[in-house]
């Protein structure tokens, strides 16, 4: 250690450095803590060799390397930590605030242009009432163009892909109108609730922006898809109180505003809300980013005393599931909650720290939910042949199969990263591979159910 | 001497993980038998070993662990993995290929090499 006459000094002159090192972001606080080691003992054998503390200060500084390429490389290592300064904008300088206020009005017209789209088919007499399956089809055709458009313009996405996205839509419009469906038929139905799961992936490809080849720009569209969801929640709840209120107050007035609300309001405030959402999301990051995992790590462990309570009880009770036609379709839901508190975990968790007891609820989790599901299919192998196979139980059942193979893969991928035999690279490598099995899944349903079963 | 930087790139993974297969250490001392190993020729800036380290950790390559060191400081010391160390083999094996191909072209050229320019002047890490 240095002579006591300087410590004080070098003190300070570390606490600067640190505080320095402190403000990027790529850089943590652990990180910082494994380079003031090297930092200190760098210093210690300079001050050895005869140099001053001061001296040995700025050599070992110096050796460490300028602090803007020593953040980049930090920052080209943890892509995860960038993610949050990709692309908000440092408020300190103007040229970026510009940006900001440019993404802000392109956002803002991008929503408005999605209000007028959903309203323009209105002008050509098909009404909200009274086509509804038009509406329900085409629901994703009203929105997801405009938000791929909005990150192609902000990831300046080359012309090659973005040929290859219209494409994608054109085809996606056609299988949409073309088919001659039964009125309120199950596989119009269908049709409407799998278009925007497939079309979703070409959001994703706009939103990577070329990074969709990387695990990590994958795992950027997961996390964007959940906030997403997030703040679309919560501006809903916020457009509820404030319709709620509007009812109220002009039927004070004896005025009805519920032709409005329906016609007007609703569905353009649908549509225009998901741009929005997503500019909030891609401005906001760093506020949201907090919110995600603590909903998860709340949620996470209910719902695994739930499943094992419920296994308990089938166990001790030794019932049999009764498996109604429908029930099926709950447990998808429950295997896509699941999925998601899954997803969401392993997208916020960060990959080097070691395993712990939240991971450990998670596997729980996952397994309880997998031998739920199981039970389910069981029962429901059992009785496939007496209920026929209807598009609607071919399209459940398919779902679950493809969630169960995804839940049961984490699972082992999982338990090796908690016997320390696997990184959890491997986890997220999985997870974000199979995401495009839902979509190429979602569009068969959308291409082949109709002719196969006869467009009932 | 300058090595280019990325050549320096290229050839800390295998440096990196050859300096561990001797022992388990920390970043100073990594950085110091590197020094010592080439003999001063192969300067890295020190932070950027970091980000190094912090990649082979994420790929499973190498473990960490905090420890007091003996100074009384916190100190993260990595360790080399299974995984890891089939890892060094296969680059090992690579830049075996590369050396015995610039070595046959070398012979082939009569280049007069000069001393200070040798052969050993991008080290091969010869550790395990």
């Amino acid at each position: 250690m240095p002579a006591p006459g300087h410590g004080v000094s070098l003190e300070e002159q570390i606490d600067q450095w640190r505080s320095y090192l402190r403000r990027r972001q790529a850089i943590h606080s652990v990180d910082v803590a494994e380079l003031e080691d090297h930092l200190r003992e760098q210093v210690a054998v300079l001050v050895d060799a005869g140099l001053a503390t001061d001296e040995a200060f700025l050599v070992a500084v110096k050796r460490m390397g300028d602090l803007d390429t020593l953040s980049r490389e930090f920052a080209r290592e943890h892509s995860d930590r960038l993610w949050k300064q990709l692309v908000v904008a440092p408020s300190d300088s103007g040229a970026s605030r510009a940006a900001a206020r440019t993404d802000a009005i392109v956002a803002f017209c991008l929503a408005v242009a999605a209000a007028v789209v959903i309203k323009a088919p209105a002008l050509f007499g098909v009404q909200l009432d009274e086509d509804a399956g038009f509406y329900a089809r085409n629901l994703s055709f009203f929105v997801l163009p405009l938000l791929t458009g909005y990150f192609a313009w902000k990831r300046r996405l080359d012309p090659g892909t973005l040929r290859w996205l219209a494409v994608a839509f054109v085809a996606a419009a056609v299988f949409a109108n073309v088919y001659p469906f039964a009125p309120d038929g199950s596989t119009e139905v269908l049709t409407a609730l799998h278009l925007p799961i497939a079309l979703w992936l070409v959001v994703g490809i706009a939103y990577a922006g070329g990074r969709w080849g990387q695990v990590g720009g994958r795992m950027d569209f997961i996390r964007f898809s959940g906030e997403l969801f997030i703040y679309y929640v919560l501006i809903a709840l916020g457009g509820g109180v404030l319709t709620a209120f509007m009812a109220m107050m002009f039927e004070s007035i004896g005025i009805d505003v519920e032709p409005f609300f329906a016609s007007w309001l609703l569905p353009c405030g649908a549509v225009g809300a998901v741009v929005i959402a997503s500019w909030l999301v891609e401005a906001k990051q760093s506020v949201i980013e907090n919110m995600a995992p603590v909903l998860t790590s709340l949620f996470t462990p209910l719902f695994a005393a739930v499943l094992v309570t419920f296994l308990g009880a089938l166990l001790w009770t030794g019932r049999g599931v009764d498996i109604e036609r429908d029930m099926l379709l709950a447990y998808d839901l429950l295997l896509v909650v699941v999925l998601g508190l899954l997803l969401y975990s392993v997208s916020a968790r960060d990959p080097r720290s070691s395993p712990g007891v939240f991971d450990v609820m998670q596997v729980v989790l996952v397994v309880s939910a997998l031998l739920a599901d199981a039970v389910a299919l069981w029962a429901i192998a059992a009785r496939i042949t007496e209920f026929g196979f209807s598009p609607n139980r071919v399209a459940v059942l398919g779902v679950n199969l493809i969630l169960l193979v995804n839940l049961a893969w984490s699972a082992v991928l999982y338990i090796r990263f908690l016997r320390g035999r696997g990184s959890f690279t491997g986890l997220e490598r999985w997870q974000t591979d199979y995401l495009p099995v839902y979509a190429v899944w979602a569009a068969i349903v959308v291409i082949v159910f109709p002719p196969v079963f006869g467009y009932i | 001497m300058e090595i280019n930087k990325d050549l320096i790139a290229a050839s800390s993974t295998p440096i990196v993980l050859a300096i561990l297969a001797e022992e388990d250490s920390y970043g100073y001392a990594i950085l110091q038998r590197v020094r010592e190993l080439s003999g001063g020729r192969m300067e890295w800036t020190d932070g950027m070993l970091y980000p190094v380290l912090h990649r082979l950790e994420r790929l499973g390559h190498v473990e960490a662990r905090w420890e007091v060191a003996e100074s009384g400081r916190r100190r993260k010391y990595y360790r080399i993995t299974s995984q890891g160390r089939a890892q060094l083999a296969e680059e090992r094996r690579q830049w075996q290929a590369v050396d015995a191909t610039l070595r046959g072209i070398w012979q082939a050229l009569f280049l007069p090499v000069p001393t200070s320019h040798s052969a050993s002047a991008v080290p091969l890490p010869q550790g395990s």
